[in-house]
């Protein structure tokens, strides 16, 4: 019987696949994230009463807060399924390098994020009457913020797995590390929407490029040490 | 092929392993047998690269833990006393996703061959979290040796199981050992452990404190031998 090491890139991959053919059996990520960011969009449009005006200034404001606490949903979720079954040490227990699991699970956690707003974007364009949204730059945006919002929650998450209070504690440690990627997400977005010159927002785009490249190649280094007991 | 000299570990300031030595040939099967907190499962949590050692030396298949650990977890099976499966897949699909974890080539045939080794092939299409117990248990272990590992560990691997699904796991767990294979096996079960074991080794307070062949109780039985180890 023969065997030849996987690769990080084929593990990865082998992991986001799995995740993927088991949330779309179940669906019970998908659908929690769906109904949570769709219920915050309804309670903001309550909340502030939105008239035509005060929507262009608050739409990314919105739109990121609505994304960041529906991906805390599943970030939460995609690691503690695996603790909770233990099949965190089948894992483990595979002879790749184990940052692997990291990517694996960062980019099902993305594909989840993405298939949310894929979904809900149109929602809001249609509640609030803004096609703006659609821009390509725009969209650009929302998969550089969703990529390092996804990639220090996926490593946090990780990490709050292992503790008993892993569903408060994910929010309390991700929110203000993940500060930084989500006040430039909104000012670049934010920007688009209200049709600045590309020069204005390349400070807050070229800030979530370098935050993401940190956060993978950070979390690509430590995540062994996380999930070590 | 299991080689392990003065193993210590520590968990802050309680020492669970107090300078254990252990070893294990191809084609041995040892039962490790000792009360609760003992320190079996911490011992092959170690052994399967799960847990750092805090001190001593420990080998398998040749190479070091913690330090070659991914070659060693490439020659190393594993069944605790979770199957380490997904209920939301199918039997199949989970041996297809370990093979691709283990870089498993031909995997389709390998699956299908594993899958009636452990009389599983009926059911390849149904999903795992239909399955009773001890079905789920005689996937894990068909999920440890898809990748024809040198040597394999079970950890309680009767926890929960009725009578039928015990005698059914017996048949795999003989056929598994059959070939040639280091296996190390942790068991309240003495009887069964007694069955299927060539070696018994007791471990109480961090350290082996007796060992014995099977061809040693001619005069005696295992659970008198428990006892004494116990009770020195």
């Amino acid at each position: 019987m023969k065997t030849s090491a996987p690769s990080l890139f084929s593990a990865a991959l082998a992991i986001a696949r799995k995740d993927l053919a088991a949330e779309f059996r179940s669906r019970e990520l998908i659908s929690a994230m769906l109904v949570f960011a769709m219920l915050v969009i309804l309670i903001f449009n309550f909340a502030l009463e939105l008239d035509v005006g005060v929507r262009q200034s608050v739409t990314a404001g919105v739109l990121w807060t609505t994304f960041a606490f529906a991906g805390t949903l599943g970030l939460n979720r995609s690691m503690a399924v695996e603790k909770d079954r233990g099949c965190m040490d089948g894992l483990l227990l595979a002879p790749v390098d184990r940052s692997a699991i990291f990517f694996g699970k960062a980019l099902s956690n993305l594909a989840f994020m993405l298939l949310v707003e894929a979904i809900v974007l149109p929602l809001y364009a249609l509640l609030y009457n803004e096609t703006r949204v659609f821009k390509l730059e725009f969209l650009g945006v929302l998969a550089l913020g969703s990529i390092g919002y996804i990639a220090v929650g996926t490593l946090l998450s990780a990490m709050s797995a292992q503790t008993r209070t892993r569903d408060v504690l994910l929010p309390i440690l991700l929110f203000p590390v993940a500060v930084p990627v989500l006040l430039a997400s909104v000012k670049a977005s934010g920007g688009i929407i209200a049709g600045l010159p590309f020069e204005e927002i390349l400070v807050p785009l070229n800030l979530l490029i370098v935050y993401d490249v940190i956060f993978v190649a950070v979390s690509f280094m430590i995540f062994d040490f996380i999930v070590e007991e | 092929m299991i080689e392990v000299k003065k193993l210590v570990k520590r968990f802050g300031l309680k020492t669970v392993l107090k300078g254990l030595d252990f070893s294990a040939q191809a084609g041995e099967f040892v039962a490790l047998l000792g009360p609760n907190g003992a320190g079996k499962t911490t011992f092959l949590r170690i052994l399967s690269s799960l847990s750092r050692p805090t001190l001593g030396s420990v080998r398998v298949a040749g190479y070091s833990l913690p330090d070659e650990s991914a070659k060693v977890r490439a020659r190393l099976g594993v069944v605790s006393h979770q199957p380490l499966l997904y209920p939301d897949l199918t039997a199949e699909e989970n041996l297809q996703f370990y093979a691709r974890m283990y870089g498993v080539v031909n995997r389709a045939a390998r699956v299908a061959e594993i899958l009636d080794m452990v009389g599983l092939e009926k059911r390849r299409r149904d999903l795992v979290g239909a399955f009773s117990r001890g079905m789920q248990q005689r996937l894990a272990i068909g999920r440890a040796v898809l990748h024809d590992p040198e040597a394999i560990l079970f950890d309680e691997p009767y926890t929960g199981l009725d009578q039928d699904a015990s005698e059914m796991l017996d048949g795999v767990l003989r056929s598994v050992a059959a070939q040639g294979r280091a296996v190390v096996m942790t068991s309240h079960d003495l009887v069964r452990a007694e069955s299927l074991a060539t070696r018994f080794d007791v471990l109480t307070r961090g350290a082996i404190v007796a060992s014995a062949l099977r061809d040693d109780f001619q005069n005696s039985n295992l659970m008198d031998f428990y006892k004494k180890a116990l009770a020195a």
